[in-house]
Formats: C-alpha cells, structure tokens, sequence
C-alpha cells in the first residue's frame, strides 16, 4: 500500500470559545505506531472522537488511505479499517465475553441484519470470538459474563473486541489505564503482538510502556501540535521537556 | 429438551384445550382479547424491551390497522386485499413516523411518538368524511380463509391463537437472530456499537417497523374481533394500557407483555363488573407489582425463584453465601433506567 494510512490536515474544533483542536495536522504511515502524549486536557480524546465520527470537527480534514472521512458515518468509517478502544471501559457488562466479541465480528457482516437465524448457530462467529479471546490471553473463560471479570480482564477484551475487526488502523484510547503493574506488563506485551500491517495510533500516559512502544510521537498541548518526529528527535526535544516539566 | 421450550409447549397445549373446558362463550371471547393484547404488547415490547425506546403513541398503528380494513372492506375490496393493504399502509406509516421520532431519544422519542399518535387520533376524530368521526367504522363480517366461519367463539379464539402464535415465533426468532443480538446492543451501548460497524440508526428504524408491522397484525385481529372501530382504539389511553402491559409483565422479556396483557385484560373484564373502580384496581396493582418486582413481574418472579433455591442452597450448606454467579439470563434494568442514561 503507498500512501498514509491516516491523514489528518489543518483540524479544527472548537467547545463554544474553547478551542480544543487548533489546525492539527498528522500523518500516519501504514503499520505506523504512533504515540500521542499531552497533558491532561490537551484534546487526545477529542481527536480520537474526531477520527471516529463521534465528534465533527469544524473544519479541516481527515482520510483513510486517501478516502475522506469527516462527512461518513462512524459505522462506515469501521467498515473501512478503522478500530478503536475506549479509556472508559465501554462493554456489555450482562453479556459474555463471547457475546461481546461476536458484537464486534457482526458489526462489519451483513448477517447483522438478518432477523430470522439463530445467532447461537453461527458456530463460526463463535469460534472466531474465542480465537480473538485466546490472542488475548482470554482463551478459557468466553462463557463468563463480562460483570464478573476483572479490569485488567476487561481491558483486555476491550483490545479482542478491536483486534478481531481485524482494522488497518487502530486508535488505543490509554489501553492501560487502571491496570496493575502486572496487568499492565502483560498487555504491554499483547501490544507487540498485534500484527506489523496494523497502523496503532496510542493515547498513553505510562511512559515507560509508551516510549519502548512507540515510533513516532506527538505531543498535544492545548490542543495544538507542539512537536512531532520520531521518538528520539521529541524525546530530546526542550519544547517536550517544558510542557510535561514546566518551564 | 430444554426448559423453555417444554414451558412453552405446555403453554400452547394448555391454550389449544382452553376452550374445551366447559367455558361459556364470554370466557372464550376474553381469551380471544387477551390474545389480541398479548401479541399487541409484544409489538411494543419490541422497541421497548429489547430497543430501549419508550413509545407512548402505538395505538397509533392498531388503530391505521383496523381503520385501514374497514375502509377497504366497506368500500367493495376483498377480506385478503384489505388485510394485505391494511398492513401495507400500517406499516408504511411506520417507517415515515419512525424516521421522525428517531430524530431524538429518550423523553423526546417518547414524546414525539405521543405527539404522531395523537394526530392520527384527531385524524380518525375530525376527518367524518373518512372515518365516520366519533361514531366510528362497523366490519360487516369476519373473514373466512378457506371457507372457514369465524363466527363463533371459539373458531375465532382458535384463528386468534393461531396468528399469536405464528407472530411470536417470528419475534421469538428475531429476538435470538443476529439482529436481536445488535437492537439490543444499540440499547445497552449505542456509542460503542456504531463504533463495531453497526448503524444504531438503521437498527433502531427497522426495529421500529417490525414494532408496527405487529402492532398491525394485532389491529387486525382487534378489529376481526369486534368489527367495529371507534377513535378511542387510536387513543393515548390505548397507548398507556399496551405500555402498562409490557412493563407490568417485563418488558425485555418474550412472556412479560403476554403476562401483562392477561393481568390488565382480566382486570378490566372481570374485576369491571364486580367493582366499579377498577382503574382504581389497575393502578393499585401496577404500583404493587413496581414496588416488590421494579422490572417487571416475569423477571420479578424468576429473581424471587433464583433467591429462593438459593436460600435451600444455603441452608443446606451446599453453596457458601456469595457463590451465586449472575446468570446470562439475568433480567435487564427496567427501560425507564434507560431513559436517564441517554437523556
């Protein structure tokens, strides 16, 4: 594939007088990792929302492998490769994990629509949910609900939920938030597996975790673009050691 | 064979026998109508239950059903082509209210929904030239598929009995197929199911026409039943009985409506002659039954069931305390819960 496999030009949104993206500009390149840092409210978040379709950005645009996006639907911008995991865990807490996997396989088949079989039959969605499940290390346990596991069981299966869409470009919305140092050790982990073609665009505040991970870096402040390159070039930049150490 | 499938066999068996038990004709009729309110419940139960979206305005669509019908047959049309037409036209009248009403959610929906309806009922009230206004439309006579007389009670009961059951079985499928699966994640995760590649929107409008389609059926059979339709079948009161009947039972599950549907049918029937206000009865059931079982009265008795074996469980020193585990079946928050969430 040539070109980006994201691209985001001049991006603007604005919260009435707020404004939390000002003309941000990233290019992604396909099977990029790619780390976003900011402070607390520097509009991480808001980007992802902007990416995905929950918010519409006021101006400025955003492709997926050439094709734009800010006008098309969230749903059919997942058909077209993008993925994505929430920081507040958003599952189907009655349901179980097969279930909730199966959620995510349906979403890009048109069985989806059909009202008449029975969605237990599919065998074939089920053994595809406990495969995504197993490459998470969730392989035995499909059958519990969701409600009894654990957070750092969750957060897993918030990345299975993702993963088994198999997308081009995946957003990680702090996939480590809340977890353990050994849970985060070992989704950590999990992260390198996720196939090369794969372009990760990641919020991450665990540093450690974060910088071993990422490729290229950029660094939200107020919502604007500070610095962007590779992760040595903004690591070692002044502009990153002001915003995260003061002046 | 599992449990649910033997409870529901012995169910039909039990209606199949009903008339057959030495009943007069009144008893077999308020079978019949409860039948009718069952699957019309069921059809709100839809959207609901399993959609989330509360819609106070379905009389609406029984009531297109029944005007519809008579219209056509009134008018030279065949029994087949007014049923099939009446459909028709409920159905589509669905699909252009829904586009409207899932413009919002939550209250809104509710209220738009409400709104719709009470403008197909000042329709049926003012427009004399179509719908005979206040004195409402008469059904000359029942059809006969195949030559068969509906006109006794208990042929008709049967002819009730058997639609109901025939539409339970599709909604039944619907609930369990993979479209079931994704209406009720569009209730529970709206956000995160149009994030997996679902179109909440699509979901919830198709939801919302199969909801009609039913509602339709249902009309039918209400107005097979009483051949006569007045503007009070189209009413908000109509509205709120349905309602009450899915919540009352429990909405979200498939026998909560049918539940709901026996208790308020009898109520009004039976209790009506026995005690003037019965709507004072009603209210004070509804409020009983909200108090002890706030998500209804089927999953109000399967938690007391479960509690109950647990208790045994307990006592028996099998289980220590906490070992209960929540089952997959555990009852969903009641749909009003819901109406917080997303307002």
């Amino acid at each position: 594939m040539t070109g980006p496999a994201l691209e985001i030009t001049g991006l603007n949104k604005r919260f009435g007088g707020l404004p939390v993206t000002r003309d941000v500009t990233i290019t992604v390149a396909p099977g990029e990792r790619r780390l976003i840092i900011g402070p607390n409210g520097a509009g991480k978040t808001t980007l992802f929302n902007q990416i995905t379709g929950d918010l519409r950005p006021d101006s400025g645009s955003i492709r997926l492998f050439g094709e734009e996006l800010v006008k098309v639907k969230t749903s059919t911008r997942v058909a077209k490769g993008l993925s994505r995991t929430y920081q507040i865990l958003t599952l189907f807490p009655q349901d179980t994990l097969r279930h909730n996997v199966v959620l995510s396989l349906l979403g890009l088949r048109g069985v989806r629509w059909n009202p008449w079989i029975s969605l237990s039959g599919r065998r074939d969605l089920f053994a595809l949910a406990e495969e995504a499940l197993a490459s998470v290390g969730l392989g035995d346990g499909g059958t519990r609900l969701v409600g009894e596991t654990s957070y750092g069981e969750r957060r897993r299966l918030e990345l299975a939920m993702a993963l088994a869409q198999r997308p081009k470009v995946l957003l990680l919305d702090e996939p480590l938030a809340g977890l353990s140092q050994n849970e985060r050790n070992g989704v950590s982990e999990l992260l390198t597996t996720i196939p090369r073609d794969v372009a990760i665009v990641m919020i991450e505040h665990d540093m450690d975790v974060a910088l071993a991970f990422a490729e290229q870096i950029t660094v939200l402040h107020f919502g604007q673009v500070i610095v962007q390159g590779t992760r040595a070039d903004v690591v070692a930049d002044p502009r990153t050691r002001e915003i995260y150490l003061g002046e | 064979m599992n449990r649910p499938l033997l409870a529901c066999l012995i169910a039909l068996v039990l209606l199949v026998v009903l008339p057959h038990l030495g009943m007069g004709d009144y008893y077999i009729n308020l079978f019949s109508q409860i039948l009718i309110f069952a699957l019309f419940a069921a059809s709100v139960n839809l959207i609901v239950g399993y959609g989330g979206m509360i819609s106070l305005g379905h009389a609406a669509y029984l009531g297109i059903a029944a005007y519809s019908c008579t219209w056509l047959v009134t008018h030279g049309y065949g029994q087949l082509t007014a049923a099939l037409g009446a459909l028709m036209l409920t159905t589509l009248v669905a699909a252009v209210f829904g586009m409207l009403a899932l413009r919002a959610t939550g209250l809104s929906f509710l209220m738009i929904t409400l709104a719709l309806g009470q403008i197909v009922w000042g329709l049926a009230y003012r427009w004399v030239a179509l719908t005979n206004g206040d004195n409402g439309m008469a059904l000359p006579a029942r059809p006969a598929p195949f030559g068969i007389s509906l006109n006794g009670a208990t042929s008709f009961y049967y002819f009730a009995l058997l639609v109901f059951a025939c539409a339970i079985f599709c909604i039944w499928r619907m609930v369990h197929s993979p479209f079931g699966a994704a209406l009720k994640g569009a209730r529970d995760q709206p956000r995160r199911m149009s994030m997996l590649g679902h179109d909440v929107w699509m979901i919830r409008w198709l939801a919302f026409i199969l909801s009609g389609f039913w509602a339709g059926v249902a009309g039918l059979l209400f107005i097979y039943y009483q051949k006569f339709v007045s503007p009070y079948a189209l009413s908000l009161q109509q509205s709120a009985e349905v309602l009450l009947m899915t919540i009352l039972g429990g909405a979200g599950t498939l026998s909560g409506p049918v539940v709901g549907a026996v208790i308020v049918t009898l109520v009004k029937n039976v209790a009506s002659s026995y005690v003037e206000r019965w709507n004072a009865l009603l209210g004070l059931i509804f409020v009983v039954a909200v108090m002890f079982m706030p998500h209804g009265i089927v999953p109000g008795l399967v938690q007391w069931r479960r509690a109950a074996t647990r208790r045994k469980a307990k006592a028996v020193g099998l289980v220590p305390p906490t070992a209960e585990p929540p089952r997959a079946d555990t009852p969903r928050p009641a749909p009003d819960a819901k109406l917080e969430r997303s307002a």
